[in-house]
């Protein structure tokens, strides 16, 4: 429900006084509702359904469409008035349903369809619009215009996604609003007025917000379409289920749209603590390359060392690896095997492979994190805070890289917190982001430094002392005074988690992280991990020194030993440390779980010596990537929606992912891949189905007791839960089934079907409120370990001091880079740019470069050639290359990047 | 001659060519206001405003002195001053840009004392090229002589004028889609509430909005005093007002008249008012306020110009314009013209007001051309039910503002008062006026 103190723009409404209430009838019933709310929201409390167009419940209303005037009593008697602004007042009649009221509306959807084409038979919104829908409900029978309509070039391009038909439009500004309002992007305006008011890209702009497919998502009508969905499909012919997105660990919640078992369409579900509705471009569209006829269907197999991949089947691949890994466990032992990746698997597969690893095999070597992450014990040991949390906080601090580019709806969510005051932000980052110009403060720093600005941040002296060098002194102070804000040890602080730099050691960050929490006990930690699944492999033991649960590896030793019958001796080594140990041939085996070291390493040289000198590289995949088309075996895996599980988002929430289709030619999901080979290494995994992974999981791993099948199926588990749950039951709010608004978001009532399709042996009914809330205290659970605190530290290597005369390179992600999902995607490939070089303007004056001339970067590792953008974000002595992009015509940071260097200092010459 | 004897507030000083100069200004009385103004107190001053009963000159005739009252205690209010003159037909702020504009700029800093404004802002209809250019000469020649910007006169009050430009949109006449403008947005009136913008106005502050013309009174009533301004007129309609005379007259023009005592017919006939109408044709109706306003016939013609008074009859005295049509007049022509005016400054966020008006306007164009039938004039009518329920005066909404149910004024006028005709457009297949 709309947050009622919100109004427009240029409009306020009384505020709402918690747990003040009004009284008023409507249609003659005495409703009761919080002071202050909207006409149209207290009625549909009541059960009463206002028919509109404009007002959309996630954003302020404006009142244009005018359909949803009802009667209301004032001082002159009843008059139309419109319910989506007009706050409720105690004593108010109101009433929806007169022959006046009938009136309005009649007239209102007349004048409005007085310009439209009614060509709904060739309109992808016929079978799911509002105008559609409502004109049958509340409008006239038939239309007494009989002049010409207005005409318009049908469609024009917004954008490379987004088209418009601007003779469908009515003018409800929804798009418009989403725009200004929710992405902060006003990209796109209201142009002319009168009869010739139109929506159209507003002057001085371009259309290139990550957000756009919103606008499509709320259009009341076909004006907005986007190019991947355009004349695909009716809405009768597809079917959906509820799922998550994993495209980034946001965890947005969906609605999977599929006919003739390909996606159609994704649209985003308005979960309250999580996405709002909202989606990114990416996840929105990047489903193109689930369909994408560059799948793997077959394992593929390099049955002689030099010669080509060639298609076997699964048994004989599935022998192979395992006679390959039994060969290099028998000869080296088991930490000669190193698996990389998991991040992309849901929470039940990455379960299996974590077992299987530690279980089984017998290794620690397993990272899902590809050295572009932090500290698996920081991460899972940091208290940990919800995105609603952060939005409500005293004081958020970001120490990451640029949200929106990494997990676009968080940067959403913290937008809207600032834009509606409700919170104060501190960005500490390398260089500017799409946040710094919403931050309370924006603090810059060189990689290297950011130890000691974070000491200085929270050294309790005295407001007034001087910046550290290099900070600008105005958002010093700014920064200090938005932290007066929290309270003692840090209470109300929220630290948004992440990597600023992937040129800049992780330890580094993990130091300052936790520095942050020694200095601020009371604050809470938001990872910014942005690889699909990451927190829930890490969940899982993917990563060094960790098992299932968020134990430490010697926590959990004696637990597992007796739930697995084996546990690594040793703690293991992390992405880098197994890449340096195969180049040197300290390691033989790499299995590769949907990993792609040569793209997302941050060192591109040693991720090729490793796999130029591994003895035998397994790639589980969905597309043959640069690192898996240089593997021994690939196993081909099925992707996002070809498997059910469960997905855990940066809060640490749990959601379950639907499945919709069936994967293509002979994909397995990864879990079974995992079962296979135990037994083909002569262990058992004891798991045929994945719920049973699920079941095994609530057992055993501590941060995930209680959460049964049963919970997260029920209706406390609508929004996913949150882990771990409490230890006693608490008391929530009344749940009640999540209400779907066609008007909102038309596209997803339309379809039967709602929910996941039930699971194959889920029949245990839904727990008591006390069992679904709490873990109860058996003795069993009672012996369960603690899940892990923070650790003492985080090794580090040491920052030599910056050498005079050159750059500091700080490299971070684009959400359009050169990576699987956005190059399989029709639509989104062409969005992906070439990597430049952008530096401060007076760095490139000396130089004696002008922007968008060509400059050399060269280090230790290599040298790269590229263009060169003055930016004034990027502090001087620093130089930004986007991570994952091409360099035009070659691999682009990645081959600057020492991945065991602590910082990377390079020259910038002219080339 | 009675109706000619009543001072001049706001014109007295349009006979000289010079008028709009600091020095004709000063010769005059100029300034003599704001010395008296600034010898009283703040609330003194908004207190003899009140008293006086100035209603505003803009068009909805609001107290003044009330409008200050409603101000949200505690921030530091604006002014904002609506010179965005732009109803056909309407004129007469127009003269007072051009001709008398220190008169204005004295106004604003009386009211910005009253109500303690740091600033105000003079918003002036961009096609007054020339008004802008006397407007900002005269704030120019004001701020060196001591009566705008810092310690005017001495007296610690300081008040700085700011001179905004519209870009060519009759709905920034809106109040609020004035402020919308004036902050830099597309001019879309705001939703109401909040109701005034003496609550929240410019930029989310409290916010006096006057016209021009009400505040050209003001210097006057300081000098001259409560009581002599009361003693003109009567009822709440106090002092004198200026009318647009345009139409079918002799003399079309701007007069300043003492309200009440004077009637319709009295500034369409007197020799030295409006002198009749031409050819000494008759009457046939009369537009008493803007094209926003119902129309009268003959009968209303001995109606006093007081705003009670006019109301009482079911339109409004509104922005000062009084057009008169005669016996050669098409009104279906007339409804069309107007109403082809609103459809093309509608701003387009209403439904039914961005569709009705280009509806309504095709329907009365069809009608005029010949290919109107019979039941248009019902459709039209409901069509106008549907923007102003009801179609009385004053209307209901359906709209945000107050454009979209102004519409139906002349098409209701029209259909109500010359049925017949517009049936003889259809019967005959054209217009029996050529």
């Amino acid at each position: 429900m709309a947050d009622p103190t919100v109004t427009s723009h240029h409009a306020t409404a009384p505020r709402v006084e918690p747990g003040a209430t009004v009284q008023l009838t409507i249609d003659g019933r005495t409703v009761t509702t919080a002071a202050g709310q909207f006409l149209i929201a207290a009625a549909e409390d009541a059960g009463v359904f206002i028919p509109r167009f404009c007002y959309h419940p996630r954003m302020k209303p404006v009142g244009m469409c005018r359909m949803c005037l009802v009667e209301v009593s004032g001082p002159r008697g009843p008059t139309l008035q419109p319910a989506c602004y007009i706050p409720a007042t105690d004593g108010m009649e109101v009433v929806t349903t007169s022959e006046k009221v009938r009136k309005a509306q009649d007239g209102v959807l007349e004048f409005l369809l007085v310009n439209h084409p009614l060509d709904c038979p060739v309109c992808d919104k016929g079978g799911e619009c509002p105008l559609q829908d409502q004109t049958i409900a509340y409008g006239p029978g038939e239309s007494r215009f009989v002049e010409e309509k207005r005409h318009w070039a049908k469609p024009i391009a917004l954008s490379e996604l987004v088209l418009l038909d601007r003779e469908r439009c009515i003018q409800c500004g929804r798009c418009v609003r989403f725009a200004a309002e929710i992405a902060g992007e006003p990209q796109i305006d209201f142009l002319v007025r009168g009869d010739a008011l139109e929506v159209n890209i507003a002057e001085g702009h371009t259309f290139t917000s990550y957000f756009s497919g919103n606008t499509i998502q709320i259009c009341p009508v076909g004006a907005l379409t986007s190019t991947p969905y355009r004349f695909l499909a009716r809405p009768w012919d597809v079917d959906q289920v509820e799922s998550t997105c994993t495209t980034c660990a946001f965890g947005c919640r969906v609605a999977v749209q599929s006919s003739a078992n390909r996606v159609t369409r994704l649209l985003g579900m308005d979960v309250d603590p999580v996405n709002q509705s909202w989606l990114c471009d990416k996840g929105r569209f990047g489903y193109e390359a689930i369909n994408s006829a560059d799948r793997l269907t077959e394992p593929l197999l390099r049955r002689h060392r030099s010669g080509e991949l060639e298609p076997a089947s699964w048994a004989e691949a599935l022998s192979e690896v395992a006679s390959r890994l039994l060969q290099i466990r028998d000869s080296a032992g088991p930490g000669a095997i190193g698996i990389v990746g998991g991040a992309r698997l849901p929470n039940e597969d990455a379960y299996a492979w974590s077992k299987l690893a530690k279980g089984v095999i017998g290794t620690d070597n397993v990272d899902a994190q590809l050295g572009d992450g932090l500290d698996a014990e920081l991460v899972l040991g940091l208290p940990r805070a919800t995105v609603d949390d952060a939005c409500s906080a005293s004081c958020v601090v970001t120490v990451a890289g640029d949200v929106r580019e990494e997990l676009p709806v968080l940067y959403l969510r913290l937008r809207g917190a600032l834009d509606a005051d409700k919170i104060r932000l501190v960005e500490i980052s390398p260089r500017s982001t799409a946040l710094s110009r919403e931050a309370s403060a924006s603090l810059r720093y060189r990689p290297g430094e950011l130890d000691s600005l974070v000491v200085a941040l929270t050294s309790s002296g005295d407001a007034s002392a001087a910046a550290p060098r290099g900070v600008d002194a105005t958002e010093w102070a700014a920064a200090k005074d938005a932290l007066a804000q929290a309270g003692e040890a840090g209470r109300g602080v929220v630290v948004v988690l992440g990597r600023p730099s992937l040129a800049e050691h992780a330890g580094l960050v993990g130091r300052a992280a936790l520095a942050l929490a020694e200095a601020w006990p009371e604050a809470r930690f938001l990872p910014a991990l942005r690889r699909g699944n990451v927190m829930g492999a890490l969940d899982m033991g993917l990563a060094p020194g960790v098992l299932p649960g968020r134990l430490r590896l010697d926590d959990g030793r004696a637990w597992y030993q007796s739930a697995w019958g084996r546990v690594p001796e040793e703690r293991g080594r992390d992405t880098a440390g197994m890449l340096s140990a195969l180049a040197s041939g300290e390691m033989e085996g790499l299995v590769l779980l949907g990993a792609d070291p040569l793209s997302d390493f941050p060192d591109r040289a040693l991720a090729e010596q490793a796999l130029e000198s591994a003895g035998f590289v397994v790639a589980l995949d969905t597309f043959l990537s640069p690192s898996s088309a240089r593997a021994d075996v690939v196993l081909p895996v099925a992707g996002a929606h070809e498997r059910g599980g469960t997905t855990t988002n940066i809060e640490g929430r749990v959601t379950r992912l639907g499945q919709k289709l069936v994967a293509p030619g002979q994909c397995w999901p990864d879990w079974m891949v995992a079962a296979e080979l135990a037994a083909r290494l002569g262990g058992d995994l004891g798991v045929t189905e994945a719920a049973a992974l699920w079941d095994e999981i609530e057992h055993l791993a501590p941060s995930h007791a209680g959460v049964t099948r049963a919970v997260l199926e029920g209706t406390a588990g609508h929004d996913g839960v949150v882990l771990p749950m409490a230890a006693t039951a608490v008391a929530l709010p009344a749940l009640r089934l999540r209400l779907f608004d066609p008007m909102a978001t038309p596209g997803i009532e339309a379809v039967e079907r709602q929910g996941a399709p039930a699971r194959a042996g889920s029949a245990e009914p839904p727990g008591t409120e006390e069992e679904m809330n709490g873990n109860g205290g058996t003795e069993a659970q009672q012996r369960r370990p603690r899940p892990m605190g923070p650790p003492s530290g985080v090794p580090a290597p040491h920052v030599t001091a910056r050498d005079g005369y050159g750059v500091r390179l700080v490299s971070g992600r684009r959400l359009y880079d050169d990576g699987a999902v956005v190059e399989a995607s029709e639509a989104l490939a062409p969005l992906a740019g070439v990597a430049t070089a952008r530096v401060h303007p007076l760095e490139l004056e000396r130089l004696g470069v002008t922007s968008g001339g060509r400059v050399r970067l060269r280090g230790e590792k290599g040298a790269l050639v590229l263009e060169a953008h003055a930016d004034a974000g990027v502090p001087e002595g620093s130089v930004s290359v986007s991570f994952n992009r091409d360099a035009g015509d070659g691999p682009g940071a990645s081959a600057l990047i020492d991945a065991a260097a602590a910082v990377n200092d390079l020259r910038l010459e002219t080339p | 001659m009675t109706v000619t004897d009543a001072p001049r507030i706001v014109t007295s000083r349009l006979e000289w060519s010079d008028s709009y100069s600091l020095d004709r200004y000063l010769d005059t009385g100029g300034y003599e206001g704001l010395r008296k103004a600034l010898s009283m107190t703040p609330e003194q001053v908004a207190t003899q405003t009140d008293a006086v009963s100035l209603l505003g000159r803009g068009g909805a005739g609001f107290p003044a002195g009330r409008k200050w009252s409603m101000l949200r205690k505690g921030p530091v209010p604006y002014l904002v001053v609506n010179g965005d003159e732009s109803e056909p037909a309407t004129f007469k702020d127009h003269l007072l840009i051009e001709r008398d504009p220190h008169q204005i700029l004295e106004g604003i800093v009386i009211c910005a004392y009253a109500i303690q404004a740091a600033r105000a802002f003079l918003y002036i209809r961009g096609e007054f090229a020339l008004g802008l250019e006397r407007v900002q000469s005269a704030l120019n020649e004001a701020y060196e002589h001591g009566a705008v910007g810092r310690d005017i006169f001495g007296s610690g009050f300081s008040l700085d004028i700011v001179v905004h430009p519209g870009a060519g949109a009759y709905i920034c006449g809106e109040e609020t889609a004035l402020l919308e403008s004036l902050e830099g947005k597309r001019g879309f009136p705001r939703i109401k509430p909040p109701y005034f913008p003496a609550a929240i106005g410019l930029y989310g502050e409290p916010t006096v909005v006057n016209n021009v013309e009400t505040l050209s009174n003001l210097p006057w009533v300081m000098v001259h005093g409560a009581e002599a301004f009361t003693a003109l007129g009567a009822g709440r309609s106090t002092g004198t007002r200026l009318f647009a005379l345009a139409g079918h007259v002799e003399k079309p023009g701007v007069y300043e008249v003492e309200m009440v005592k004077t009637t319709f017919r009295d500034l369409v006939y007197d020799p030295a008012l409006g002198g009749g109408v031409p050819g000494g044709r008759e009457v046939k109706a009369i537009i008493p306020g803007g094209v926003s306003a119902p129309w009268f016939g003959p009968q209303h013609l001995d109606l006093p110009l007081g705003q009670d008074e006019v109301a009482e009859q079911g339109s409004m005295l509104g922005s000062g314009s009084v057009v008169v049509m005669d016996d050669t007049t098409c009104v279906v022509r007339a409804a069309w013209r107007i109403t082809r005016f609103f459809r093309r400054e509608s701003c387009g966020q209403c439904t039914p007001c961005r569709e009705g008006s280009g509806w309504l306007e095709r329907i009365l164009r069809r009608i005029e051309d010949g290919s109107g039938q019979d039941s248009d004039l019902d459709l039209l009518m409901d069509l106008c039910d549907n923007l102003a329920p009801g179609v009385s005066w004053p209307p209901q909404q359906t709209t945000i503002c107050v454009l979209g149910s102004s519409i139906p004024s002349s098409i209701a006028s029209g259909i109500r008062m010359f049925r017949d005709e517009f049936l003889v457009h259809v019967k005959d297949g054209g217009c029996p006026y050529g």
